[in-house]
């Protein structure tokens, strides 16, 4: 009993409980960060994965009974450099990582108050696109997109007709805006009001917008303000703001601008 | 023998942490819209438990009194991170779906509730079974509430067709209310009925009786 007595006191006695917890901090540090460093590759694998399934799938290419890693194999995927809107060969697409690159001083550069319409401060000076070809011909082009809903950033892909103009999809794979209101973003239902919407009128004037409310939609092969604007998310005015927003900046002059006009120049010429 | 066996089949009925001692709702709700998710969550939440329940077992004796619930949350903690990389690496669409309810097992009163209340005061051996039957039991409910919200709810299972939806020419009419996190509640609840109907030992005394109360008239 004396000796139970004893052991009970060493036990809660004030060193040995200092020598328990940080024995304990320091065993499950170990394990955690073992966990987290071992399994790292195969997490990345996963995530780059998961993201040209969002891209095969925003592009219309994800078809059941088709091997994603064979669909992925026949996209293009080009650098380009946003000032210039030329493509360029370094840095490789293969591992590039936007938010890293934005936050690098060689990489990334500072984007100024009143055009930070996305608001995300900085972007890379470079950005990967993605090119569905049908032979020679440039069929659709999928863009990085991504900048700040109501309560995080959201991230996703853009693909455009051979016309650099005409939406064909979007796709959120990133996001943690409300359950049930916000989160209705990355939903098929609304991903497919995007559809044959058109960003710039023939002025070259950016007009795409999410608006609050229905649209009034226009009959088919007429182009009026509805060709340019989409339905508003019920209960999710701000996130859809932000939609708006991000693309607006994407494919305007900060962003993809000066390439989408190299694609538009060369798609008049052609045609 | 008998004794370690009890340990281990008592939680799937006789003592089920969701339907008798009411724990571990939440994620009950959250994580049962579809069998693959709920697999994936019992697999989660019973390995942690085991070995929550295994390791503060196994240094019960040296831990401190003043501190002992923060080592278990840190082993619980440690355990739960490590199940989550495992499964962002592994299994990593359903994780996608699960999202922060993995995280969340940390949380989960099972667990706590199973290192405090049994691993603190018993042997490695029977203490690694107890929460393998607590995971179990766990388990248990949450197949059979994602089963019938996915079947009824959806018209699959691990989504494969069973009932073909009206929408795609079949016709079976979807319950949408069943895809709905109140339905988990309905179902829940209706298993505690079935369960305390065939058990009636397991109906509680009640606390108080409600006596109706006579007016005089004036207030």
């Amino acid at each position: 009993m004396a000796e139970t007595e004893s052991r009970k006191r060493s036990r809660d006695s004030v060193s040995n409980t200092l020598i328990v917890a940080f024995s304990l901090s320091l065993v499950c540090s170990l394990l955690v960060a073992g966990a987290a460093v071992l399994l790292k590759p195969k997490q990345l694998q996963n995530e780059a994965e998961y993201r040209q399934n969002i891209i095969l799938d925003v592009a219309g290419l994800a078809k059941p009974g088709i091997d994603p890693v064979i669909a992925f194999a026949s996209i293009d995927a080009r650098m380009v450099e946003l000032s210039t809107g030329n493509y360029v060969d370094s840095p490789a697409v293969e591992g590039f990582d936007p938010d890293a690159a934005a936050i690098d001083p060689e990489l990334g550069v500072r984007i100024t108050a009143e055009s930070d319409i996305a608001s995300i401060r900085r972007r890379a000076r470079f950005a990967p696109v993605y090119l569905v070809r049908s032979g020679d011909a440039i069929e659709q082009i999928i863009l990085p997109v991504y900048g700040s809903g109501l309560w995080s950033t959201m991230y996703g892909y853009l693909a455009l007709e051979a016309d650099g103009n005409t939406i064909r999809g979007l796709r959120f794979y990133s996001h943690a805006e409300t359950p049930g209101l916000g989160d209705q973003v990355d939903k098929p239902a609304w991903r497919e009001r995007w559809r044959g919407k058109r960003l710039f009128d023939a002025d070259g004037d950016l007009k795409v917008e999410v608006i609050r409310g229905a649209v009034a939609e226009a009959p088919a092969g007429v182009v009026d303000d509805s060709t340019y604007q989409v339905d508003g998310l019920a209960g999710a005015t701000l996130t859809g703001r932000g939609v708006t927003n991000l693309i607006r900046y994407w494919v305007g002059p900060q962003g993809f601008g000066p390439y989408l006009e190299k694609i538009r120049e060369k798609a008049e010429q052609t045609s | 023998m008998s004794d370690t066996r009890r340990i281990l089949i008592d939680p799937l009925i006789d003592n089920n942490p969701v339907t008798l001692q009411v724990l571990g709702i939440c994620s009950a709700l959250a994580v049962t819209t579809s069998l693959m998710p709920a697999l994936l969550m019992c697999a989660a939440l019973t390995s942690v438990t085991a070995f929550s329940n295994a390791t503060i077992s196994s240094i019960r004796t040296r831990i401190p009194n003043s501190i002992r619930i923060i080592v278990q949350m840190t082993i619980i903690s440690a355990l739960v991170i490590v199940v989550d990389q495992l499964l962002r690496a592994y299994a990593f669409e359903t994780s996608k779906q699960l999202s922060v309810f993995v995280g969340l097992i940390i949380t989960n009163c099972i667990v706590m509730g199973r290192a405090e209340a049994f691993a603190m005061k018993n042997p490695v051996g029977i203490s690694f079974l107890d929460g393998l039957g607590n995971g179990l039991g766990y388990s248990a409910i949450l197949i059979v509430v994602a089963t019938l919200r996915e079947l009824f709810g959806g018209g699959t299972l691990l989504g494969y067709r069973i009932l073909p939806l009206v929408s795609d020419g079949g016709w079976y009419e979807a319950n949408g209310l069943l895809l709905l996190p109140p339905s988990a509640f309905f179902i829940i609840a209706l298993l505690i009925w079935a369960i305390r109907s065939w058990k009636p030992e397991q109906v509680e005394q009640a606390d108080y009786q409600i006596h109706e109360v006579h007016r005089t008239g004036v207030l």
